[in-house]
């Protein structure tokens, strides 16, 4: 409700926002903190805010106890692999569907966006049974595949929300000037479509890197992404938390600065454009 | 405007997305009802045959189904409501004048980025930890006892971790509904002289009864699914085994294909209770 409000009123509220965003924020901010910490200045008490022995130490013994950099590089080729394979697959389709829409185009859209609703725990015996027989547990190939499949309703939808907002004229235009569906794409299309391209997979990696159905139960040890990586520290031996903050830190860092540059295409890319 | 060879192109586009996400579908679908069928275990794989829908009687009438199914919807009640009244709180906060108000939306937003184990890990450690945690701090330094969560509140605490991630997914939701109320409503309001109440349920909210509904069944949707949180915390147990976790134990502990793939039919019958209106009110925004 910004009615307007007086400078009294302002600052009031602004005390009260930010109150409510660092509480909010504080879990991370917390991790980040303990980070830094000694395993025996994490586990103090009172605990210690700001002043403790501040130590890197942590970070090079994530490396040593967990592998972090495996685990970085199977996070990184999924999220990035399932994504080049998905926009390849739904560059073609959300721009057919929506710059040679036919009487179907609303009705396939609307199912693929059903294939979202799948519950992952309601097919995993299948799946799992499958990847049994065929191989493909903890292999990047197989995780790889259903993060692609998974996610490839949301890029086809965002996609084509982006591609409807390109005037129509200027494809036309080229059509009449002889550029043929090729070049149609290549020239006049995509430059205009980057933009809404770059944010889609944007939020794709997210939704990937993130993912922890399929990566807890599909792989183990070749395939494991960071999610893995974390979900060992469930039972450890020993004081962990500082180390276990370090490495949660390694794991969130990457997604957390893409997704404070793509929080405007969030709203567009999980509500299907239904909240504008 | 589309001329048949343009058409006949689009169809060839588009169809392998089509044809990828139907198998998708329909195969491990078709597997899941054929398993669910059998008496089907992994350690037994002679005794193989078929028991029509045992598998559902058994399941359906499992003490340990309906628990589960109780805590499925315990968790996605909860967190719900939670989450839109904390997100209307916040996004109406974040709508103000305030100062540094990108700043404020930078820090609201971020756990919704945290993966699912980290965010889990961090809250049962760090911050519940019945002696050494934060919380217990507090509660010891205010002259309270210490709460033992993960012993005597289970599905509270995994309730509180599945709330705070998904908390700023319905504040930004929620923003962008109230951003969209333009300024002169906004200031004939003010004109007006309507109280602030009046103007938060007469104008306020009917705005953004729409996102509001979109938040409830986008959320409901994932949080029928919620897994991770409670495999990394719990681990089970009574307080905390929902439906996808009791199906990830029938096979990976129990190897019983057949009574897992009856629950993950009863799974998708669920999600898709609620996908039907989901996909009609998106379907609605659709014509225009």
């Amino acid at each position: 409700m910004a009615l307007k409000q007086s400078t009294s009123q302002r600052v009031t509220m602004s005390v009260i926002a930010w109150l409510v965003a660092l509480l909010i924020f504080f879990p991370i901010l917390w991790m980040f903190l303990t980070s830094f910490k000694t395993e025996a200045d994490a586990y103090a008490i009172p605990p210690k805010f700001l002043f403790f022995h501040w130590t890197t130490d942590n970070y090079a013994e994530v490396q040593s106890r967990v592998d972090y950099v495996r685990h970085a590089i199977n996070s990184i080729v999924l999220s990035v692999g399932a994504n080049v394979a998905g926009l390849l697959l739904a560059i073609p389709a959300a721009w057919s569907m929506a710059f040679a829409p036919t009487k179907r185009t609303k009705d396939l859209l609307m199912w693929m966006l059903s294939t979202k609703m799948m519950p992952g725990a309601g097919v995993f015996m299948a799946i799992y049974f499958l990847y049994l027989r065929g191989h493909l547990l903890d292999s990047l190939w197989g995780v790889g595949f259903l993060l692609m499949i998974i996610n490839l309703p949301i890029i086809v939808w965002m996609l084509y929300t982006y591609f409807k907002e390109i005037p129509v004229d200027i494809l036309e235009a080229a059509r009449m000037d002889g550029a043929s569906l090729r070049n149609e794409i290549i020239y006049v299309l995509t430059p205009m479509a980057v933009p809404g391209i770059a944010s889609t997979m944007l939020l794709s990696v997210i939704l990937s890197w993130n993912e922890a159905f399929w990566t807890l139960n599909l792989t183990n040890v070749n395939a494991a992404p960071l999610t893995n990586m974390i979900a060992s520290f469930s039972s450890p031996e020993g004081d962990f938390w500082a180390l276990l903050s370090a490495a949660s830190v390694l794991a969130i860092a990457p997604i957390l600065i893409i997704g404070w540059f793509s929080q405007r295409q969030l709203v567009r890319g999980l509500t299907f454009g239904a909240v504008k | 405007m589309a001329t048949r060879q343009t058409a006949a192109a689009a169809r060839t586009l588009v169809a392998p997305s089509v044809i990828l996400l139907f198998l998708w579908m329909i195969v491990p679908l078709a597997m899941t009802i054929y398993f669910s069928l059998l008496n089907y275990n992994l350690l037994e794989p002679d005794a193989v045959r078929f028991i029509g829908i045992q598998n559902y009687l058994d399941f359906l009438s499992d003490p340990d189904f309906i628990g589960a199914l109780i805590n499925t919807l315990i968790l996605v009640a909860a967190v719900l409501a939670i989450t839109v009244i904390g997100g209307i709180f916040v996004a109406l906060l974040m709508d103000q004048q305030i100062y540094g108000r990108n700043v404020v939306r930078v820090l609201v937003i971020a756990p919704f980025f945290v993966m699912p184990t980290v965010s889990a890990l961090i809250w049962k450690n760090m911050l519940m930890n019945p002696v050494q945690g934060l919380f217990a701090w507090i509660a010891r330094s205010l002259g309270l006892p210490a709460i033992d969560w993960f012993t005597n509140y289970p599905m509270l605490a995994v309730i509180i971790i599945v709330a705070w991630q998904w908390l700023p997914f319905a504040s930004l939701i929620l923003l962008t509904a109230l951003q969209s109320l333009d300024e002169e409503q906004k200031e004939a309001a003010t004109l007006d002289g309507a109280k602030a109440v009046s103007y938060f349920f007469y104008i306020v909210v009917p705005h953004i009864a729409r996102a509001i509904t979109v938040v409830v069944l986008i959320e409901t949707i994932f949080l029928l699914n919620v897994f991770a949180e409670i495999r990394v915390t719990t681990n089970g147990g009574p307080s905390t085994t929902n439906i996808p976790f009791r199906i990830f134990e029938l096979a990976v502990n129990a190897n019983d294909v057949g009574a897992s793939a009856a629950g993950g039919i009863v799974a998708v019958v669920l999600a898709n209770i609620v996908a039907v209106f989901l996909v009609r009110m998106i379907g609605k925004n659709l014509e225009g």
